[in-house]
């Protein structure tokens, strides 16, 4: 019964969560229309997301304060390059990422990552879905980079994607 | 002028010259970087921690400087993290497209073009995919 009511859980509190924060009013009104709209959505869109994979969610959460944090740092190292790093000594570089990861939402998660975190962009998947295509902006040691993309972050995908 | 409103435009105007900063930083990369793919970082860089903190310093003023609690802002940003990669994943793959087909609009900058991936397969955008993976619509 509550399978069929919530087939989806996360999506029915996420749903809830963007309601609440869109119409920026804590009141009972407000998170009633809010779980109406997070109860049917979920229902009527489920045949469109047949074999989605399971999430864990706390790690999901932590790896989204990581990512944050990361943001963070990376953005004043990619200003400090931009700013006073000459183009001659600028180092970019392709990046081929090796997948450990094979659902196509955990690849996913993983290239926004790599494109949200400044000095990286993620331009394109193989054909078979085992490499990324990584353009970074100043890489004077690829293999490194690769190694500390996979163990921050695809690491912790590996988690929170079983 | 109260001590708590004071604090909060302090806070709001240091959010937000740091959120422009970081905008014009951006900018400027674009401009001076040698050629499309190390341009691509600076506006998506922009984006992200430049718009950031200016949102937050919205939520900062209305929160301390008026005491109502905003969270429009928040929505905004999480919009923006999720749309950037996207745009930026587009254009990286039309360049790849053109730096293959020989007809590149803007010259390849000091990476090149990517070498292929190990083994038969090769880069999405040059080779449909293959059976079993999640592009595959023939195999539905």
């Amino acid at each position: 019964m509550i399978r069929r009511l919530l087939p989806h859980p996360g999506l029915t509190a996420l749903l809830v969560t963007m309601w609440m924060v869109m119409v920026n009013d804590l009141t009972f009104g407000t998170l009633f229309l809010g779980l109406v709209v997070g109860v049917a959505v979920p229902i009527f869109t489920a045949p469109w997301w047949p074999g989605r994979p399971r999430v864990r969610f706390l790690p999901a959460l932590a790896y989204a304060g990581l990512v944050l944090w990361d943001i963070v740092v990376a953005n004043f190292q990619v200003a400090a390059i931009i700013l006073f790093k000459p183009t001659r000594d600028l180092r970019p570089a392709w990046l081929t990422v090796p997948l450990e990861l094979s659902s196509p939402e955990a690849i996913t998660v993983f290239a926004g990552t790599i494109s949200l975190t400044p000095g990286t962009v993620s331009a394109d998947v193989s054909a078979c879905g085992q490499y990324l295509l990584v353009h970074a902006l100043h890489a004077p040691d690829p293999a490194a980079e690769v190694a500390k993309v996979k163990a921050r972050y695809e690491a912790r995908l590996k988690e929170i994607f079983p | 002028m109260s001590g708590t409103a004071s604090f909060a435009e302090l806070l709001t105007a240091a959010l937000i010259v740091l959120g422009a900063g970081f905008a014009l930083v951006g900018s400027w990369g674009l401009v001076r970087l040698p050629s499309l793919m190390e341009r691509l970082h600076g506006p998506t860089k922009a984006s992200t921690l430049g718009m950031g903190a200016m949102l937050v310093a919205s939520v900062v003023w209305f929160q301390l400087g008026k005491g109502v609690w905003t969270t429009h802002e928040l929505l905004i940003s999480v919009f923006l993290f999720v749309t950037a990669p996207i745009a930026a994943n587009m254009i990286a793959k039309v360049h790849l497209h053109r730096l293959r087909t020989g007809e590149p609009s803007e010259p390849a900058g000091p990476s090149g073009a990517p070498a292929p991936p190990p083994g038969k397969a090769d880069w999405a955008t040059h080779q449909a995919p293959h059976q079993g993976t999640p592009g595959d619509f023939a195999g539905d």
